[in-house]
């Protein structure tokens, strides 16, 4: 019996006297940490994409406490809302940002753009455009090999395997950037999110003389500037036989869709044309999108 | 195998691909001139060339047409006589765009200045610095597919001073047998080259290593060595990739270069020994490089053969002169087995680092499926660097740059060993390039930070 006794007295006695130091080490190295950082990155939607620039959102967290303004700081995700959350837990000022979703600047699906060759590498965009200029001839155009998919932490993209390119679910993309740093051949671009999830976008960055372009895809972009003559509200410009239209400047008027030759101008979640003239001239865009469309909704 | 006991070879890892050597027999040809050319202004590491005529010239063989600038670039010659027809961006061997000249073919107009006899030039008359100005001018460029240009090597840094030449007739790589033909049909000419090589480099002692799979050549090249003095050949066991200068100095030295250093740097200097024949065209002869041995070869080919081609020949011409391309054609492969790339389009030009066009049937180039890492260490045990490539790879998958940077992937030398041994048929080396690629980048920032 008292063998029990001076068991459990020893073990607890080892036990009370490790508590106490532990207990004074705890005081002596405790570490002065500003409480506000928990209530920040409770406000933040803990997803730790990276997408603002830090590792995860206890480092944003601690960034917009230390830092003086928020001009630099923002959370793709929680978007303005959250910001703005954590600006009246702060007491600082946040400027407005619009939310942002990513678009793929390229329309070389299977049927527009013709493969020359059979590519059996590593299946990663990143190789194979280290390698070459890919199983077309398009040097820019999309590899079609999930590089993007793999790297979206939301599933917000997923590949369309009879067009051979990605497609992005809007509702789900948070605009992390991460599919932008993830493309080698830099198709994909954050653009300013729209009412209804609407965009209109030049799909190609193929920078080649027209006759090029054209020959290596019949939806490239042949720098024929009738678009940017169109626009009324300048938000189209010119460079390198490419036109881009400015999302910020973009009243959505869907004038430059129907005067795009090739159709590398896409309209996105757009309702289709009404009046009788419209329904004439509905071009191959409209069914693209439409295309588009139903892809979302599969 | 007996009579290779007692050869030297490298210590770390290696493999031992079959040798395929179909054309070792076969001696070079000449191949007729094409109807046009298209010459690429990069054809060598570092700096593209500057073009110096115009759409519309007619030029000469051998005439000057870019300059390379800077440090470490390279001159460009015309390789044929004809008209400037278009000067503009053009797919290189990986399809992507890079400046270009092409050349219609009229005639065969050589520069007045070019002796174009086969006789044997032996005597040197030139000054080593006029030697070396020659070699720069004739844009002489490392023939064993590297292409680095030749004029940097032998400019050697103020401290350093080299012990040594080697000579690298090694051509580890299965098919080619371009540098096999050049060391048997102009094995005199590359000892005069050689000889003017160490005149540069103030050298007097110079080792030729050549695998002992080309009997032949060793027997040859000791045979006129004799009366060379200072030359010396040294057969090698037959190890992939032995001709990779780092792992021929071990063979032949014993030394290790250390990593991320120069051969200099343990008193050697490595040149082919096409370059060691270009050189001696160059200087003995004033002919720049306008046209190198390549190996058109495969097993479905029905005349594999090695060629003297004018650099700018189409790919596609080289296939027709070697019977043509065969109907179950899975790969066109430029340069060798284990380090070539497959082609994108047979109308690529040929390049001064092209050394061999492979023509692989379906059957041969079919992939097995990819399977995870089974952790064999297989792929670390024939690293000639001593590298981990399993490591390596899962790190660029990953994004660990800095930690690959430690592991230190730049010493890899991307000679395929470690996916050409693995079981599982990972796809290695094209994920340790890649992450070379980002490492490097990395690297370059910081030192503009």
């Amino acid at each position: 019996m008292s063998s029990i006794l001076i068991t459990i007295l020893s073990l607890s006695s080892i036990g009370i006297v490790a508590a106490i130091i532990l207990y004074l080490f705890a005081q002596k190295f405790k570490v002065l940490e500003n409480p506000i950082i928990y209530d920040v990155e409770d406000a933040l939607p803990a997803a730790n994409c990276g997408g603002c620039g830090y590792p995860g959102c206890r480092n944003f967290a601690e960034a917009c406490v230390h830092s003086d303004s928020l001009d630099d700081l923002y959370c793709p995700i929680g978007g303005q809302e959250t910001m703005d959350i954590v600006a009246n837990l702060l007491g600082k000022e946040v400027k407005q940002t619009d939310p942002r979703v990513a678009v793929i600047r390229c329309s070389g699906s299977f049927e527009n753009r013709p493969r020359t060759n059979h590519y059996d590498g590593a299946s990663s965009c990143a190789v194979a455009s280290a390698l070459y200029v890919g199983d077309t001839d398009c040097p820019v155009g999309c590899l079609s090999m999930d590089d993007c998919v793999e790297v979206c932490e939301f599933e917000a993209i997923y590949m369309n395997r009879k067009t051979g390119l990605p497609v992005v679910i809007d509702e789900k993309c948070t605009a992390c950037g991460a599919c932008v740093e993830a493309c080698p051949r830099d198709i994909i671009e954050l653009r300013k999110q729209n009412k209804k999830d609407r965009h209109i976008f030049v799909s190609c960055i193929n920078k080649e003389k027209g006759g090029i372009a054209r020959k290596y895809c019949s939806v490239a972009c042949i720098g024929c500037t009738k678009c940017f003559k169109v626009c009324e509200f300048e938000a189209i410009t010119m460079g390198n036989n490419l036109a881009f239209i400015d999302s910020d400047m973009c009243a959505l008027c869907r004038r430059c869709v129907t005067e795009c030759p090739t159709n590398a101008i896409l309209e996105i979640n757009f309702p289709p044309r009404r009046t009788k003239t419209d329904e004439e001239k509905k071009t191959a865009s409209d069914k693209i999108s439409e295309k588009v469309k139903t892809d979302i909704k599969e | 195998m007996s009579r290779n006991q007692a050869l030297t070879t490298y210590k770390k890892g290696g493999i031992h691909p079959a040798e395929y050597k179909l054309t070792d027999k076969s001696p070079v040809q000449i191949l007729p001139l094409p109807e046009k050319v298209t010459i690429l202004l990069s054809q060598h590491i570092g700096v593209p060339a500057i073009p110096v005529v115009s759409k519309g010239d007619t030029v000469k063989v051998g005439q000057l047409i870019a300059q390379g600038i800077g440090f470490v670039s390279a001159n460009i010659h015309s390789s044929v006589s004809g008209k400037v027809v278009k000067i503009d961006s053009l797919p290189d061997l990986t399809g992507y765009k890079k400046p270009a000249i092409v050349i219609e073919v009229e005639g065969d107009d050589w520069e007045e200045n070019i002796i174009q006899s086969t006789d044997l030039l032996k005597d040197i008359t030139l000054s080593k610095d006029e030697i070396l100005e020659k070699i720069r001018e004739s844009g002489i460029v490392g023939l064993g597919g590297a292409a680095f240009p030749s004029h940097v090597k032998l400019i050697l840094p103020r401290d350093k001073n080299a012990e040594a030449l080697i000579i690298n007739g090694v051509e580890c790589e299965p098919y080619l047998t371009s540098d096999h033909r050049l060391m048997l049909e102009y094995g005199e000419e590359m000892m005069v080259g050689i000889r003017l090589l160490m005149k540069v480099l103030n050298v007097r002692k110079t080792m030729i290593g050549i695998e002992n799979n080309k009997a032949d050549a060793v027997y040859h090249l000791k045979d006129i060595a004799s009366k060379f003095p200072g030359i010396e050949v040294y057969p090698l066991k037959v190890k992939y990739p032995q001709g990779s200068e780092k792992q021929l100095i071990e063979a032949l030295t014993d030394r290790e270069v250390p990593s991320r250093k120069l051969p200099v740097d343990v008193g050697v200097i490595v040149h082919n020994v096409s370059t060691a024949y270009a050189v001696y065209e160059a200087v003995q002869k004033n002919k720049p490089l306008i046209n190198r041995i390549v190996t058109v070869s495969g097993k479905s080919l029905k005349k594999p053969s090695n060629f003297v081609v004018r650099i700018g020949t189409s790919v596609r011409f080289l296939i027709e002169a070697a019977g043509g391309l065969p109907e179950n054609t899975g790969k066109v492969i430029s340069g060798g087995l284990m380090m070539g790339k497959a082609l994108n389009s047979l109308d690529v030009p040929v390049i001064k680092g092209m050394s061999g066009i492979l023509v692989l049937s379906e059957d041969e180039t079919k992939r097995k499926p990819i399977e995870t890492c089974i952790r064999c260490s297989k792929c670390v045990t024939v690293c000639p660097m001593g590298l981990e490539p399993y490591l390596l790879m899962s790190l660029t998958q990953n994004g660990n740059f800095y930690r690959l940077e430690k592991e230190m992937v730049l010493d890899c030398l991307e000679c395929g060993s470690c996916s050409y041994i693995c079981p599982a048929n990972r796809p290695l080396l094209d994920y340790i390039r890649l992450g070379k690629t980002d490492v490097n980048k990395i690297i370059r920032e910081r030192k503009y930070v």
